[in-house]
This record gives C-alpha cells, structure tokens and sequence, in this order.
C-alpha cells in the first residue's frame, strides 16, 4: 500500500495549483497561435502575453517592458550574469556574488572567471546574511555586477535588497538579485535592483517559464539571438501556455493569508523539532527567514538516511549531505555559514507551501523524531557521546 | 537509484547494536566524508575445531548504501570461519546487494574492511 504524500519539499519543486492548470489549458489545445503572427489566433497569444507580463510586472511594481520571459531561473541567472558581464566589459572585468548563491550563478561566474572576468565570493555570517561594509570594500572601480540571492535556497535567510542595492547604485554598478525562493513569498520591490531572477514552479506554476526583470536603460547583451522576442532580449517562439500558467500563478500566490498559513505551520515545525537533543536549526530565526524554510542539522546521524526514512513513510525532503549529491561533496551553503562537513552531512531541509495541513505537520513531527531516534540507536557516535 | 535488495536491508537492518567486550571491534571510514563503520564480533568454534565469527553487530552513521552493506556484512559473515569471512569483499557485498550506485562504491561501501579490521583486532589480541 502506497502512504499518503506528504510534500515538504516546495523548495525543489511546487505542486501546479489546478487553477493554473486550468488557465493555462486552453493555451494548449484551441489558442495555439504564434503570438508573432498578425492573424487573430496569433493576436490571441500576444494579448494573452501582454496581459502576463503585466500581472508579474505589477507584483513587483516594475513597468511591462522591464519583464523578459525566458525558460526558468537557471536562463534567466546566466542571462543576467553573462549578459552583463559581455555587454560592459569595456567598463570593467570584476564581478562581486556570494558563497551561497544557487549553482547556477556560482558556475555562470566560475565560467566567466574562464573567459578572463575576476569575481569575488563573499563570505556570509552565521545565519548567511552579507555584510553591507564587505560588499562596499569588494566594489572596485573595475566592479561591474554583484549578484546576491534574495532568499536563500538552502537555509531561507532574506538579505536586505535595500541596503545592498543602495551601496551597488552609490558606486554606479549592476545589482541583480535571484528572487527564485522569496518571490510572492517576501516584499520585492524592483526599485531595490536592476535585474530580479524570477520564476514559476516554485509558486504553483509550471516548470520551464521565468522572468528575468531588466530595469530600463539597463545594458544587457541577449543569450540567444533570433527572430527578436522579448524586446529583442529574449529571442525564441514564446512559451504561451507557461507564460500565461506564470502569471495565474503570481495572482493565486500574492496573498498575504498565504503567508502568514506557512509561517505559523512552520513555526510549529521548528518548535517541535528543537525538542530534539543534538538537532540545530541552520539559517536565521526571525521574519529573515523565508516563511515556508525549516533547516536542520542532526548529529551523528546522515541525512540521505534521514529522508530515504520519511520516504518510506510518504514524507519528501531533501538534504545537504555529500551523500545525496553528485560530487559527493556537502552543501556549499552549509560550509558557508560555518558548519562542520558532519554536520552539513546531518541536515535535513523541509520547505512548505500553502497546501501543506497541520495534519502534515503532525505527521511529519511524530515520523522524524521516529527516524531521528532510530538513526541514532546504529549510529557509533550516540555512544561515543553518552560516555563523554 | 538503489536496488531493493539495498532498500529491505536499509529498512529492516540485520544485527545492529554493539557486542559487549567483544572478541574483535573494527572501524572503518572518517566523520568528514559522511560514513563510517564500527563491527563487533564474538569468536567461536565450529565442530572441526576451526575459528568462527559466532556473533556479530554493527553501528554505522551514514546513507542508505552505508547502512544497507553493514547490515548485508553482518548477515554474509555470521558463523562464517574467520578465513571464509576474510574474503568477503566490498566487491562481493556490492553484488549481494545487487549493485549499489558508481559513486557510492568507494565511500559507503566498506563494511567488509570493517569486518577485516575486527578479525585482525582478534588476532592481534590472541597472538
């Protein structure tokens, strides 16, 4: 017999909302026209585009024209870093990101660094926020970018946009920021930067639509040069039924109700979990935390075992642990913030959405002190400590 | 990703817990990689008068392939003589296991060394 799913991994990936399925359906099946065509199924598409780039560009109070679609986060991060970088290299070669940016930025400037850029990457305190005094050291007067995530990924810490976005305009240098995980999540005002990562599967949409927000008069270079889409930033057939999925998805999710729903669900989550000997929470603990991240360590136990545990009961999650990644190396995150490699092994990540019920988190409460007990009775380490 | 065999096993491990004063303890593994491995076993005699590992328990802290071999080396090496459980390999325990995924090989498949090192901390002490 298969268990009821319990999701709480929304950080991943979210659940389309049927709304958004529903909206976007017709966009598949009778309204498929190319919206560069002048005929009316083409205007159809155009007016249905036009319409979705004005509910994102609202939401973050930016002008229609300043919101380019493109296929995701990951595009639209190397769209910002790259097309920055290649379009003002006669100004300048250095680039300022941080330790704990989404792999997507860290390799697009790794790649840079290749193609003679300079980045630095800097450091963050122990709850992951950047210190405003660092970031203005960094800027040089060869610095052209700074591309810092809005909210983390991993451990959920919202930085100050305002803070840093003032020092980058005080020196005359590109901010672009990575809203992925905080958009309709947290206040994000396009004044605070020139470019904002945004997308759709983390809200309720669907997988393979973003935005990137380009601050008019920005000077940008396109990743991908055709028939001139998108303000000729953005070249490419748009994805009409994502686009307009996205949007649907912003409307359903700028909903304060929805926050304050996760954040109390969560609160409970944190609370219960602490109870716990020997478990800590990663990231910060106040209103700078995204409101639907909880982030544990665990010690001496592993995390893939922890989740491969939840999973037999129904429950998804994910983890830092090098053992569930690729390279076999710990999060970067974790280390950035001053984890110890075993304890970066030891954490657990749950992220909600607004679908998650208290039953969930009951459930999900009972099931992982279970797992977390059981972990710790094969563990070597429990006993070590027991005799300390 | 991983095969059933490693999931029953991951589920429901065999033989954990520690021996107390046992014959031979072996570690394996290092708390900066993720696993690590600590057998314990008792020694006996079969009826031929030969060395047998009569008792054996195992303490892992790792991921479901490093807890899954453990549990698997324990079950292979049980009332095994000490020079038949000599050549269980990682290899072999691997293919008990009906594979375990490329990268896991190397850092979570290594509770067979941990069974070597228990046999050999045995005949260091019984020299």
């Amino acid at each position: 017999m298969t268990k009821k799913t319990i999701y709480l991994d929304n950080g991943a990936t979210t659940m389309l909302d049927p709304v958004v399925v529903k909206a976007m359906s017709p966009y598949f099946s009778n309204k498929y026209g190319n919206a560069s065509s002048t005929h009316h199924l083409g205007q159809q598409a155009r007016m249905a585009i036009d319409n979705a780039r004005h509910i994102i560009a609202k939401s973050i109070k930016a002008k229609d024209q300043e919101i380019t679609f493109t296929s995701g986060g990951t595009e639209s991060n190397n769209f910002a870093i790259k097309g920055i970088a290649f379009a003002n290299k006669n100004k300048g070669n250095h680039i300022i990101t941080t330790k704990i940016e989404h792999d997507c930025v860290l390799n697009s400037c790794k790649w840079l660094e290749k193609q003679g850029f300079k980045v630095t990457y800097l450091d963050v305190d122990k709850e992951g926020f950047v210190n405003p005094k660092d970031l203005k050291k960094a800027i040089t007067k060869n610095t052209i970018l700074v591309s810092i995530i809005h909210g983390n990924n991993e451990i959920g810490t919202i930085q100050d946009l305002a803070t840093l976005g003032k020092i980058c305009k005080k020196h005359n240098v590109y901010f672009h920021t990575d809203a992925c995980q905080s958009y309709t999540k947290t206040e994000l005002n396009a004044k605070h930067a020139d470019l904002i990562t945004l997308n759709a599967h983390k809200i309720h949409g669907p997988k393979g639509v973003g935005a990137l927000y380009i601050k008019k008069g920005t000077k940008i270079t396109p990743l991908a040069h055709g028939g001139g889409h998108e303000f000729k930033q953005r070249s490419g057939t748009e994805n009409v039924p994502g686009i307009v999925g996205f949007a649907k998805a912003v409307q359903l999710a700028m909903n304060s109700k929805h926050i304050n729903h996760v954040k109390k669900l969560r609160d409970k989550l944190i609370k219960e979990i602490l109870k716990i000997p020997d478990v800590k929470l990663n990231g910060p603990t106040n209103n700078k935390r995204l409101c639907n991240n909880a982030n544990f360590s665990f010690k001496y136990i592993e995390g893939e075992s922890i989740g491969a545990y939840l999973d037999a009961q129904g429950i998804c999650s994910s983890t830092g642990s090098a053992c569930s990644s690729h390279t076999l190396e710990p999060s970067h995150v974790l280390l950035a913030i001053g984890l110890k490699p075993e304890e970066a092994h030891g954490s657990l990540r749950l992220t909600l959405s607004r679908f998650t019920t208290q039953q969930e988190i009951d459930k999900t409460i009972e099931e992982l002190s279970k797992t977390i007990k059981k972990l710790r009775k094969i563990s070597p380490f429990t006993k070590i400590l027991k005799r300390l | 990703m991983y095969s059933k065999k490693v999931i029953q096993h991951f589920k429901h491990p065999k033989n954990i817990g520690e021996i107390k004063n046992p014959d031979g303890l072996g570690k394996v593994g290092n708390p900066v990689c993720g696993d690590v491995m600590w057998i314990y076993i008792k020694v006996g005699k079969n009826k031929k008068g030969h060395e047998i590992i009569k008792n054996i328990r195992f303490k892992t802290v790792g991921c479901v392939a490093a807890i899954a071999s453990s549990s698997i080396t324990t079950e292979l090496a049980k009332g095994k003589t000490l020079n038949q459980a000599m050549k269980l390999t990682n290899n072999i325990v691997a293919k008990k296991l009906k594979g375990l995924p490329k990268e896991k090989l190397h850092c979570s498949n290594l509770a067979a060394d941990a069974l070597h090192n228990a046999i050999e901390d045995y005949k260091k002490k019984n020299k």
